[in-house]
């Protein structure tokens, strides 16, 4: 069984899950965040491909994709960094990234490298659904990759549950109609769609994603999904001074 | 109407163009083709449409027989004067266009991204007309280098915002709005100012810059007897100009049509902005199209003296004419456009943009006949370059 289909099945409430752009901020500090996060108890990492453009990105993310390029990082690299990762650890990871880097490597070769690597899905902001089931869907079950699809507070009911209805892993729940960044809290408009989507009785379990901070946020978005997934809080913890093993360790504690 | 020119439903041109949008834009986007799609067509639209090229923006365009231009090439060179519209460019047709289908969908926020202030001059224009609230995204380095654009669209009312990623210009401006629009979704229209973008942006674009080619059509047949002259030029940045001027000659297979991008210092020397001479298939700014970019796939940075041409993909419109050989893209300098901007002046009494220098300086490049008929595509006027200009002047002439 893919891992994401696992940890749904063994968790259905809390679930944490970190975002980090690979090579930042050094470029071979890949492996040691991905060991920390998994000592530090959460449940699936996504790990990020830097691009030249992340158009879907706020500064704190901008940020990170840019030092991350300035320190040498490619997919092929990356592909390098992750050879050792399933000797290290079996918990869930995705890689997150824009579409133009996978298509220029090809997509059959970026997901035959994640099926050998033990990658077990992706997420790709920019690659439209259309295009994903009519051009790449049997390549990803082939490989045994569960690709996630986003939804948003502009999207419709039917949308959503067509999204729903195709998705082989979780629904990616983007919280605000903005940019990957932090937020303070969310407003009643907010909590509004997160509970009309608790109410819709969908197939597939939901992740929240897009402003949450720290533990108050996280609780908030665990009433009304599985889950939250942090990104822009998690890659700012990482500038910070100190052992990259104790920031984590602190920073993830704040959610216990 | 030519079918080979338009999109299929889902925006491709062969391999080229399509949305690849994130998940965040979709229902924007896709109301946006369903608006464009039902009022494209509709007498009303196409009634106010019509007035306004023409009571506020001043068209037709004449087209002038350039006659010491021609005697020195040796053929017939007319000029298309796109550098008279209203604003100075050809950017007005599709503002006006786009404006129009955002008051349609109730939008009152317009937001939009610029490179060399033309298009951006032209969206604050249109939003002063309509009382529409303005924010133009434009890098920092662009802002600096067609600085009396930036004080236009300010008298205009509208807010000019600077884009400091990357090399500062227009794609770094184009990420600002496309980010922007993702903040924004319920009010916000994005005019798009080339044939660039997720579809429908390409398609729309194109046939709101068409009235070029169907004007041209009539005048050149009054001038000429004939609809068709064997050339047409146009430079190429993401290339609406040229599809403008393109558009109803696209299936006129005897009417040679030639775009010219920006060589910048060279196109072996890796500043430069000629992505159809060196670019390869991916996704840019919502299309898939021909773009600079490294062997990782990530954008490259452009280079041009011309901030309109400063851009590291193409529409895909035109990616795609390259493919099929239907029309041939060549490129030239720097250098070679500021030379072609001197010889225009001197010669017709016109200062042309830096971007259409670049259509002019191509001239010298093809093999014309006597009896060949010309048509270049003067996009737009030189006002916002004349620091530019000046500053080459001691090492040109």
């Amino acid at each position: 069984m893919n891992r994401i289909n696992r940890l749904f099945r063994q968790k259905e409430k809390n679930i944490l899950s970190i975002y980090f752009t690979a090579g930042y901020p050094g470029l071979n500090d890949t492996m040691e965040i991905i060991t920390c996060l998994d000592k530090a108890g959460v449940d699936m990492i996504e790990i990020g491909m830097p691009f030249s453009d992340p158009v879907a990105d706020g500064p704190v993310i901008q940020g990170s994709s840019e030092k991350a390029l300035k320190n040498g990082m490619t997919l092929s690299l990356l592909f390098n960094q992750l050879k050792e990762v399933r000797k290290r650890t079996d918990i869930p990871l995705l890689l997150m990234g824009y579409f133009n880097p996978i298509f220029k490597y090809g997509v059959e070769k970026v997901l035959e490298t994640c099926n050998k690597t033990g990658i077990d899905g992706t997420i790709i902001p920019d690659l439209p659904v259309e295009e994903y089931t009519d051009q790449y869907e049997k390549l990803f079950t082939a490989n045994g990759i569960i690709n996630t699809f986003l939804i948003t507070p502009q999207s419709s009911e039917t949308r959503i549950r067509y999204l729903d209805s195709i998705s082989k892993g979780f629904l990616y729940v983007v919280s605000t109609s903005a940019t990957t960044g932090i937020k303070k809290s969310f407003e009643s408009s907010h909590l509004e769609y997160f509970s009309k989507l608790n109410e819709m009785g969908l197939r597939s379990p939901r992740l929240t994603g897009f402003g949450i901070s720290g533990k108050g946020t996280f609780d908030q978005a665990c009433l009304y999904s599985e889950g939250a997934i942090i990104g822009s809080a998690f890659v700012r913890v990482l500038e910070d001074k100190g052992s990259l093993h104790e920031n984590i360790r602190k920073f993830i504690n704040t959610f216990r | 109407m030519n079918k080979t020119f338009i999109s299929d439903s889902r925006g491709y041109y062969g391999q080229y163009g399509g949305a690849f949008i994130p998940e965040m834009l979709r229902e924007n986007v896709e109301s946006l083709r369903q608006v464009y799609y039902n009022i494209i067509g509709s007498e009303e639209f196409i009634t106010e449409f019509k007035m306004l090229l023409g009571d506020y923006a001043g068209r037709p365009s004449p087209l002038f027989h350039a006659r010491r231009l021609s005697e020195k090439y040796g053929a017939k060179i007319y000029l298309k004067r796109e550098d008279l519209n209203h604003t100075g460019s050809h950017k007005i047709n599709n503002t006006i266009g786009q404006i129009l289908l955002a008051k349609k969908m109730g939008k009152t926020r317009i937001i939009a991204e610029t490179g060399a202030g033309q298009h951006g001059v032209a969206t604050a224009t249109v939003c002063a007309l309509m009382g529409l609230e303005c924010v133009v995204y434009m890098g920092e380095l662009d802002m600096a280098r067609q600085e009396p654009n930036v004080k236009r669209m300010e008298m205009l009312g509208a807010t000019v915002v600077p884009a400091t990623c990357g090399n500062k210009t227009l794609k770094d401006a184009t990420n600002e709005a496309l980010r922007d629009w993702i903040c924004n979704p319920e009010d916000t229209f994005y005019i798009i100012g080339s044939v660039v973008g997720p579809h429908p942006y390409p398609d729309l674009v194109s046939k709101f810059q068409s009235v070029i080619s169907e004007e041209l059509l009539t005048q050149l047949s009054a001038k000429e007897g004939t609809e068709d002259p064997d050339y047409i030029i146009a430079c190429v940045g993401g290339g609406s100009n040229a599809a403008g001027i393109f558009y109803k000659y696209i299936d006129r297979k005897n009417v040679k049509l030639i775009g010219v991008e920006a060589a910048g210092k060279g196109v072996d020397t890796g500043e430069t902005a000629a992505t159809i001479s060196v670019g390869e298939p991916g996704i840019i700014h919502g299309s898939k199209t021909l773009l600079m970019q490294n062997d990782d796939g990530q954008i490259t940075e452009p280079y041009s003296i011309s901030a309109g041409l400063d851009y590291p993909g193409v529409g895909p419109l035109h990616a795609w004419l390259a493919d099929t050989g239907r029309c041939t893209y060549l490129n030239v300098t720097d250098k070679e456009a500021l030379i072609a901007a001197y010889e225009l002046t001197r010669l017709e009494g016109i200062i042309p943009a830096l971007e259409s220098a670049h259509a002019i300086a191509v001239l010298g490049k093809l093999e014309l006949k006597p009896a060949d008929i010309v048509v270049i595509n003067i996009s737009g006027r030189g006002d916002k370059d004349m620091q530019t200009y000046i500053n080459a002047k001691g090492s040109l002439i």
